[in-house]
């Protein structure tokens, strides 16, 4: 469990950076009046909206972490034996960085009230997601066709298990990138839509960050890495 | 400290926060049904949640006559005492407490005691409802599927959850189960995303941390851990629903059943342990947060006195919520797991006592020097410390592991959880509906059927489980439909099951005549007023009863004091509201 | 003003119900009368909280009960006062703790001339094997489970030629000798428990755990299963008798090892395939 254990003190961390500020060891009782609650006190100042998808986003990573867990702890068994990473997921890898690139782009653009710039970035960048989840299907069938069934290993398990819940996620961002895109056309670019095409590249980029994340685990090397750790503190 | 000049109270800068753009109900199904309102969802959690929270009852009820009565009833077999005792803690622990707390209380509290006109995500939080009633509705379908409902034991430990020797194994009862988990899981996130960033990001102008009531702080905290924890159920029941479906062995090891080699091999029945046990220790704060944060303000607002070391009790939640994660293995002692992680849970096991007992002190100290009015909220209040402290103390024999060995998996366990998570939280969600029934509706709860309810309850309650501590310490194992012909128990031990039942059954009866009160009273109770408790926090301070949609007309409260401010010396009334500015200069004692 | 009266009463009913309760843990016979010892310095340290938090709640009702013009004092907190709590409750619960530990460390580290035992479950009986001459248990797999077979023993393993197997009948146990329960479990999750004996664990498929202990008193003790194993988790009873030496040998003679057995396996299936 030491994947979520980690992610958790991450979180912890942020949590009790953000509880430092909010003058927990005041004596409420002796203050009153509004103005020593400042009102940049009361509240983040950054738009809900984008605390919502951090929040959530920090839901995300603790499944995936947890996913992490179990992976590590099955691994430990004697029946492992991990799959060959297909080649294609490096390509795929590469189609999934464009998309998020393309997001980044449509974020730069929007802020310069580019709207036909933000409309390409958009559709680019949703159309190499959908290229992407191509790929993992692909990858899925070159492995099943080269006999590694979801069933023959719980490597395998895992490899199927985990591609398929991050391109559940992708397949629940092309939604409100669909809508978003949508909304470019029959909505003024303000800041609302501007902020919508921030959130979506905020989570396209999270989500590559889970994806290199997974990549690296289903590669070995993030256990190639645990064991040169475990040598040099034994 | 810091204190405010008579002169700048006037001066009040308009509220800096952006009104949360409101949805507008255009029809009765949009207001009434497919509703945004954060007070309507509530109602909604809170009538689902007790619904299927009867079903759990009567479960419970079944297996009680059985327990004190076997052989007597022919239907219940063996699978169907498994089945009920799956059910009823899955729906309990899940279904009612969880729902009740947070998207029951949650939703109807957390934006009017914070000074918000609704939770920040009134679409998502809809949609939270009505997948948590789907995930109901698939749980309620495994009673009526082939096969029934699963007899896996809450925990649904593999690898005898997917297996034909458990009921539901080899057909729908555990896939329903687990798909209703799943679903559960999905639709809490929604609602749990709202409670937290509506506290985050919707609070009043004035309405620092430190002035929040801690019924808030209580839920608010519980759900971030949801939020962390319940991700660890959803792994365990992907995985597990791979292994029955797909054939994966994650969780199953090489094993024969009946006879025959199944195709299964080299997984860990350990590994869905860790899992479940991650979710399932902070699930228990989970429950028992809110609970805390309820019971302290119920406690607060009847005693007329602000509540004791409200900084200790805020770090105190802070504290319990964090440990909470770090224990999660004491529920695994003699799983066969590695033995030298005992030291270490037992030890954080034990340190977690810290923080709760602090909370204890903190809530009778408050009584101390009160001015304790004896209303049904403040009963069930007294009534909660004392279950609740019964049930903690015997924790701290769970806890240290080494007194886990012989007391694991008998009744001693089941009587503990029972008075610590079933018992205690469900006194103060009784306080909680009592104090806030006349906010919700406008109108008091009948005093004597609610006297009836508190005494038969609580003493009920008590008499139930504490003697089942004993049955457990004689040695009987729980999850036995029949303790049949055993030479170390004696006699005496099946008649003290048998006034267990009878005290179950009366305990059982007086929640119907609570149901009735609730609707009775929906016409025939005393008119309530706007503030019949006379408490400081917001939502007391609505401009209508029942507040309104949007909860505060023209203009957003703004809070200027703690949520504690009672009998205040030198103040005229023995209570000032959050958001009344106050006599000027009132005198302030450290 | 009622609430007062039953809050003591619930202590003085609760004190009463523990000291002449009739229902107390049975009888041990096992070394592991330090952990009763821990369980009672627990259920005083508990009793005297419980106690003193609901009379002091009682005492507050009463005392301080809504009358007429009556006010609450005003006190935010005490920083002195919580301060000594926490100190003290730190403590109880580190004199809980500390006995806790010690007797785990106890408990976990098995005695070098403990003789092994394998328990072997399955839906709903309990087997058993005793090392043979050898005093070497043969390797066992899952995967080697037969009808021919049934606790998965390895027959290419020498050391497990002249293991005693026990099948679903009474394992017996000779007083005085500390024994390491190898338990192993061939379908689901068991616990093997014998609540005189006060230890028990899990017995987990795919792996094999352990605990130990010295039987201490002669007698016949029944076998529990204390983890939810399917629908016939309520009867899957056993026995363990605890003999004196001399009984033990009697028995142990009596009893046929696993070669003997899969020999007149073969010859049962040879004379069934003669006609």
């Amino acid at each position: 469990m030491s994947v979520i254990l980690v992610f958790l003190l991450v979180i912890a961390g942020i949590a009790g950076w953000w509880l430092s500020q909010q003058r927990l060891m005041s004596k409420p009782w002796l203050e009153h009046g509004p103005d020593v609650a400042f009102a940049q006190e009361d509240v983040t100042g950054m738009p809900t909206a984008k605390i919502g998808l951090g929040v959530f986003l920090a839901v995300v990573g603790a499944l995936f972490a947890l996913f992490a867990s179990a992976y590590f702890m099955r691994m430990e068994l004697s029946d492992w034996q991990a799959p060959p990473v297909p080649r294609l997921l490096w390509l795929n890898t590469g189609i999934l960085f464009l998309s998020s690139v393309a997001l980044h782009c449509a974020v730069l653009a929007s802020r310069n009230d580019e709207i036909r710039t933000t409309r390409l970035a958009l559709i680019t960048g949703g159309l190499t997601a959908l290229a992407f989840l191509a790929g993992q299907l692909l990858a899925w069938r070159e492995l099943a066709a080269a006999g590694y069934f979801v069933d023959s290993n719980p490597a395998n398990g895992f490899f199927y298990l985990l591609t398929g819940m991050h391109g559940l996620h992708i397949l629940g961002g092309l939604v409100a990138l669909a809508l978003t895109t949508y909304r470019t056309w029959t909505k003024p670019l303000d800041g609302r839509l501007k902020l919508g095409v921030e959130l979506c590249a905020m989570y396209w980029h999270f989500l590559l960050f889970i994806w290199v994340a997974v990549l690296v685990l289903l590669a070995g090397w993030a256990s190639d890495f645990i064991d040169i750790c475990r040598q040099l503190l034994s | 400290m810091v204190d405010v000049t008579p002169g700048s109270r006037d001066a009040v800068p308009p509220a800096e926060v952006p009104d949360v753009e409101l949805y507008h109900p255009h029809s009765w199904w949009t207001t009434y049904v497919f509703s945004q309102d954060a007070k309507v969802i509530a109602i909604q959690y809170a009538g689902t949640a007790m619904a299927i929270g009867f079903v759990a009852l009567v479960l419970s009820w079944l297996m009680r006559l059985q327990l004190g009565f076997p052989g007597t009833f022919d239907f219940i077999t063996p699978e169907a005492y498994y089945q009920f005792i799956t059910m009823h803690g899955m729906i309990m622990v899940v279904y009612l407490l969880t729902a009740l707390f947070l998207g029951g209380f949650g939703n109807y509290l957390i934006p009017l005691m914070v000074g918000a006109r609704d939770m920040v995500f009134p679409y998502a939080n809809m949609l939270s409802y009505w997948i948590y009633l789907l995930a109901v509705l698939v749980l309620v379908a495994s009673f009526f599927a082939p096969g029934g409902p699963t007899g896996a034991g809450w925990t649904l430990y593999p690898p005898q959850a997917i297996l034909s020797g458990t009921p539901g194994g080899q057909d729908w009862g555990i896939l329903l189960m687990l798909f209703s988990l799943i679903l559960f899981i999905i639709g809490f996130t929604m609602g749990g995303l709202n409670y937290v960033v509506t506290v985050l990001q919707a609070r009043a102008r004035g309405m620092t941390l430190m002035r929040l009531p801690l019924t808030v702080w209580g839920i608010f905290t519980a759900t971030v851990m949801a939020l962390l924890a319940f991700p660890a159920l959803f792994v365990a029941c992907v995985m597990m629903l791979f292994d029955r479906l797909l054939g994966t062995s994650f969780f199953m090891p090489a094993l024969v059943e009946m006879g025959e080699q199944l195709s299964y091999g080299g997984g860990s029945p350990i590994l869905f342990q860790h899992l479940f046990w991650f979710f399932g220790h902070p699930e228990v704060y989970i429950v028992a947060l809110p609970a805390f944060g309820i019971v302290s303000d119920l406690i607060s607002t009847h005693a007329r006195k602000n509540i004791f070391g409200y900084r200790m009790m805020v770090w105190a939640i802070v504290a319990i919520g964090a440990l909470s994660f770090i224990v999660w293995a004491h529920h695994m002692y003699v799983s066969g797991m590695h033995p030298y992680f005992g030291f270490f849970f037992a030890t954080t096991t034990l340190i977690i006592a810290v923080p709760t007992a602090i909370k204890v002190y903190n809530w009778v100290l408050t009584l101390w020097r009160g001015d304790i009015h004896l209303s049904l909220p403040m009963l069930f209040a007294l009534a909660f410390i004392v279950t609740f402290v019964n049930g903690g103390l015997t924790g701290l024999f769970l806890g240290n592991v080494v007194v886990d060995v012989p007391l694991s998996d008998t009744m001693f366990v089941v009587a503990h959880f029972h008075m610590v998570m079933g018992v205690a939280p469900i006194m103060v969600i009784f306080g909680a509906i009592y104090h806030w029934y006349p906010k919700i509706t406008g109108r008091m709860l009948n005093d004597a059927m609610g006297h009836f309810h508190f005494w038969v309850t609580f003493i009920g309650a008590y008499a139930i489980f504490f003697p089942m501590h004993y049955v457990g310490l004689v040695g009987v194992p729980r999850r036995y439909p029949e303790l049949g012909e055993t030479a170390f128990i004696p006699d005496s031990v099946h008649d003290l099951n048998a006034f267990i039942t009878v005290a179950a059954l009366i305990v059982g009866f007086a929640q119907m005549v609570f149901l009735f009160n609730l609707f009775w009273s929906l016409r025939y109770g005393k008119e309530a007023g706007g503030n019949p408790w006379r408490a400081t926090t917001l939502e007391w301070q609505t401009p209508q009863t029942p507040p309104a949609h949007g909860n505060w007309g023209k203009e957003l409260p703004v809070v200027y004091r703690w949520a504690y401010d009672y009998s205040v010396p030198g103040a005229p009334q023995d209570f000032i509201a959050q958001n009344d500015p106050g006599p000027p200069n009132l005198p302030r004692h450290a | 003003m009622a609430i007062a009266v039953v809050l003591v009463l619930v202590v003085v009913g609760s004190v009463v119900f523990h000291l002449l309760s009739p229902w107390w843990w049975t009888p041990i016979a096992s070394n592991w009368g330090y952990i009763d010892n821990t369980l009672v310095i627990t259920f005083w340290i508990t009793g005297i909280v419980f106690a003193a938090v609901v009379l002091f709640m009682a005492y507050c009702v009463f005392r301080f009960r809504h009358k007429e013009g009556s006010k609450a004092a005003y006190e935010p907190e005490n920083r002195k006062l919580e301060s000594w709590l926490t100190v003290i409750t730190a403590i109880g619960v580190a004199a809980m703790l500390a006995p806790g530990l010690y007797v785990w460390s106890q408990f976990i580290s098995v005695p070098d001339d403990a003789t092994e035992v394998e328990v072997i479950a399955q839906q709903w009986q309990w087997s058993y094997r005793l090392p043979g001459e050898d005093g070497r248990l043969g390797k066992s797999d899952n995967r080697l489970v037969s009808l021919e077979n049934p606790l998965g023993i390895d027959p290419e393993d020498p050391n497990g030629q002249d293991d005693v197997v026990v099948e679903a009948a009474d394992l017996h146990l000779p007083i005085d000798k500390p024994v390491k329960m190898l338990l192993r479990s061939i379908d689901v999750l068991h616990d093997f428990y014998v609540p005189e004996f006060r230890a028990k664990m899990d017995m987990v498929p795919g792996s094999v755990t352990y605990f130990w202990f010295t039987p201490t008193r002669t007698g016949t003790f029944e076998v529990l299963c204390a983890e939810l194993c399917g629908v016939g988790h309520a009867f899957m009873r056993g026995i363990v008798m605890v003999d004196n030496e001399e009984d033990y040998l009697a028995w142990l003679a009596e009893q046929s090892t696993f070669a003997q057995l899969s020999e007149a396996q073969q010859v049962g299936t040879l004379e069934e395939e003669r006609p």
